[in-house]
């Protein structure tokens, strides 16, 4: 119904520009696209478990080139095996690594204002009309902002902080329980007239936002590899 | 007929007495979650105003009961006015005193340092209309444009803000030469970055020298106290002398070539970074850290930082530089009288030069130069023998002069000044730089970009003769493999134990008058051999 464009991600020979469509149910999963020069897109098939996790063994910059082949062999030979089963060559291509890198920064970083969202009674997700953007105060919060992807902490809280959520708006992970802490750099620009997230996990990912209006969005520009010294950094 | 006590008819309320028209009714706990829906529904419903004080429910039910004691005429029109004039019924007059103190916006509070920034300086404008010709401010409204051909660079807005605080501290400071270098980002806030030639004989005198002057005397004063205790039979002094430090550069030559300016914001004042030791370089090289925003901010890291975030901030700018800026080949050429022995430090433009096709520059790589001298691995720009360095102390000619002598260490050398981008290594299977047209469907126009592969985030352009370098990015190298810090050194040895000094029980003194007897038995039969052997020489 939607389209958003996502990103590019930079690889060694030339970059690909993502866009993603949105189904009626936003919470659906989403349809890809790539391009290289943002006029002949091509379709992107669906992320499966299976190419995330070969894809997760890879390390160093895309090439640019979606048919390029990793060869596991190489890479790490142990893992190859367990991952292919039998029968199947260790080789990834490209394009797969990318549509699972997609996939894991949508997962692990896209995020969206609270109050953006509503979840029907049927449990379709669709925007909120009523939605005016958060407030000054608000924004500077890390627990104003959601992930938007099947929530995994929220039957953890206790019983205090669940009497006071609304399930229509609520129903997804709050930035704030992030591991690890401050893996998100906040900062208002233009004398508070934007705020901006950055996500220090995934170096690249763009959250912006301007306070009692409706406009917000995420963009990823980067190389696309996670930032694993993380830790480390902070 | 008007009774007493409460809830009669006319008053609000009336019937609320009743066991099931009170509003108590439903605190009994129901388990279903219907009557809980309910419950929520109606506490949101009481929820009080902050403004008025009134809550939402028992507005309804007086209007409710307005309606109904008074009857109307199509109500369902005048509902409103009557819902207001419940409204004024109830007004009360604000005892409350306390007034609501004026809240500065921090909007507010921004605007205002922007606002300086645009303020016209009033004194020296005869002096200003001589040196137009000659200003040191550059261009970043230009450069800004040729970045934004591909897609790098800030809004038109934060570049004019920044093009305002580069004139405000070109005003402010003796500057020779100045150039916007970058911005790098921060957790809290980020770092515009401006580099910076003061004019010859503006420089201060360097804190750090200072600071080693008084090292130096209060060694003097130590060493006093010592003398005066020796007498008191101190436990021997360990003969260990840490390896020297090895001495930073000169302002003007080699890493510390430029001064660097930052500030968080355009407008905010403008703070000089410290000159960078070597030291800090190595440390800087094995550390990965992000920068907070705030230069006094204290470094966490093994092996320990010397220094603060500023420190750290100026070693990745050194870094950067020496690794990222480039121009085209022939842009600059070494000035002719240099010997080829010497180490090349300066060059000049060259007036002969002719710029190549943009298509040109794109294909190879071979058509860009680094102008900024390679760090070794000693952190330094020229390559400094320490142990020579501790004899004469304080000699500062050092630096000019090559160190042909081998001294205990290995002398260092790196890519001269002026090396081709073709010869930077890749690392692993990757380029050092990626080069690209700015667009690939007006070529007339297109500009030549490089990218950076070792530092993300640093990027080249050149157009004809114009070219320029900057950096927008986190101050990071890359590393395809994860960072590893480094393991903490082994343990000391303790001194081999031996029989020499192993401890052992003393003898006791029947077993030394053993000994001394058995010795006394050996000597006496010794000389009785002897006694035998002279009496048979006799």
């Amino acid at each position: 119904e939607r389209v958003w464009f996502w990103g590019c991600i930079q690889g060694v020979r030339g970059s690909y520009y993502i866009a993603e469509g949105l189904r009626p149910d936003r919470a659906a999963p989403r349809i890809r696209l790539y391009s290289f020069n943002c006029l002949d897109w091509k379709l992107l098939t669906p992320a499966t478990k299976e190419m995330v996790a070969q894809a997760e063994q890879l390390k160093g910059r895309f090439q640019g080139d979606p048919s390029f082949e990793y060869s596991f062999a190489e890479i790490n030979p142990q893992a190859a095996e367990k991952l292919f089963g039998g029968g199947m060559e260790p080789v990834i291509k490209e394009e797969a690594r990318l549509i699972a890198t997609i996939e894991q920064i949508d997962k692990a970083v896209g995020i969206v204002p609270r109050g953006a969202f509503v979840k029907t009674p049927l449990g379709s997700v669709h925007e909120n009309r009523h939605f005016e953007g958060l407030s000054l105060v608000e924004a500077k919060k890390l627990s104003s902002y959601f992930h938007f992807t099947e929530p995994v902490n929220l039957t953890n809280k206790t019983l205090l902080e669940k009497a006071n959520l609304d399930p229509s708006t609520d129903f997804l992970d709050s930035l704030e329980h992030d591991i690890p802490k401050g893996s998100w750099s906040v900062q208002l620009e233009k004398g508070g007239a934007v705020v901006v997230l950055r996500s220090l996990l995934w170096l690249g990912l763009t959250f912006y936002h301007v306070p009692m209006t409706k406009q917000y969005g995420y963009i990823y520009f980067g190389t696309g590899e996670k930032n694993m010294d993380l830790p480390f950094m902070l | 007929e008007r009774g007493h006590g409460p809830y009669q008819p006319h008053e609000p309320g009336y019937g609320l007495d009743q066991p099931e028209y009170s509003p108590y009714d439903d605190q009994i706990p129901d388990p279903k979650a219907r009557m809980l829906a309910i419950q929520n529904a109606k506490a949101y419903l009481l929820k009080t105003s902050t403004k008025s004080g009134l809550n939402l429910y028992d507005h309804l039910a007086n209007v409710l009961t307005k309606i109904l004691d008074e009857q109307p005429t199509n109500t369902v029109d005048i509902i409103e006015n009557i819902s207001k004039d419940v409204k004024w019924a109830r007004f009360q007059k604000k005892m409350d005193t306390l007034r609501d103190e004026y809240e500065i916006l921090s909007t507010f509070e921004d605007a205002e340092k922007c606002k300086a920034l645009f303020i016209k300086g009033e004194e020296n404008e005869e002096v200003i209309e001589e040196e137009i010709g000659q200003s040191p401010l550059p261009n970043v409204m230009e450069t800004a444009f040729y970045f934004e051909q591909a897609g790098i660079g800030l809004s038109k807005d934060e570049s004019y803000y920044i093009f305002l605080a580069l004139k405000n501290l070109t005003s402010v400071q003796p500057i020779q030469t100045c150039r916007f270098w970058g911005k790098i980002l921060g957790l809290e806030m980020n770092y515009i970055i401006a580099e910076v030639q003061l004019r010859e004989g503006e420089e201060e005198e360097e804190a750090g020298e200072e600071v080693t002057e008084e090292e130096g005397k209060g060694m003097d004063e130590v060493e006093e106290q010592d003398e005066e205790k020796q007498k008191e039979d101190e436990p021997p002094k360990s003969t260990y002398k840490p390896p020297p430090d090895i001495p930073k550069e000169a302002n003007g030559t080699g890493a510390n070539k430029f001064v660097y300016f930052v500030c968080n914001e355009p407008g905010k004042p403008w703070v000089k970074l410290p000159p960078v030791t070597p030291a800090q370089i190595v440390c800087a090289r094995k550390i990965k850290k992000f920068f907070t925003g705030r230069l006094h901010a204290p470094i966490v890291s093994f092996p320990p930082f010397p220094g603060n975030e500023a420190n750290y901030l100026r070693a990745q700018i050194a870094r950067i530089s020496a690794g990222t800026q480039v121009s085209p080949t022939g842009f600059y050429q070494f000035p002719e009288e240099d010997d080829e022995e010497e180490a090349r430090d300066t060059y000049e433009e060259n007036p002969d030069f002719e710029p190549p096709s943009v298509a040109e520059m794109v294909d190879s790589l071979s058509t860009w130069a680094h102008h900024v001298k390679n760090i070794l691995k000693q952190g330094r720009c020229v390559w400094i023998n320490p142990q020579k360095s501790e004899e004469k102390n304080e000699d500062e000619d050092e630096e000019e002069e090559e160190e042909e002598e081998m001294g205990e260490q290995q002398e260092e050398t790196g890519p001269p000044l002026l090396t081709l981008l073709s010869e930077d290594e890749g690392i692993k299977d990757i380029p050092a730089w990626t080069a690209q047209h700015s667009t690939n469907l007006i070529p007339q126009h297109s500009v030549a970009i490089i990218q950076s592969n070792r530092w993300p985030g640093a990027y080249a352009f050149a157009s004809g003769r114009k070219f320029e370098n900057i950096y927008f990015g986190w101050g990071h190298k890359y590393s395809p493999e994860n960072y590893t810090p480094i393991l903490p050194p082994p343990v000391q040895e303790e001194y081999p134990s031996g029989p020499a000094i192993t401890e052992a029980r003393d003898p006791t003194l029947e077993e030394e008058l053993a000994f001394k007897a058995a010795q006394e038995a050996l000597a006496a039969g010794e000389e009785e051999e002897e006694e035998e052997e002279a009496e048979e020489d006799d």
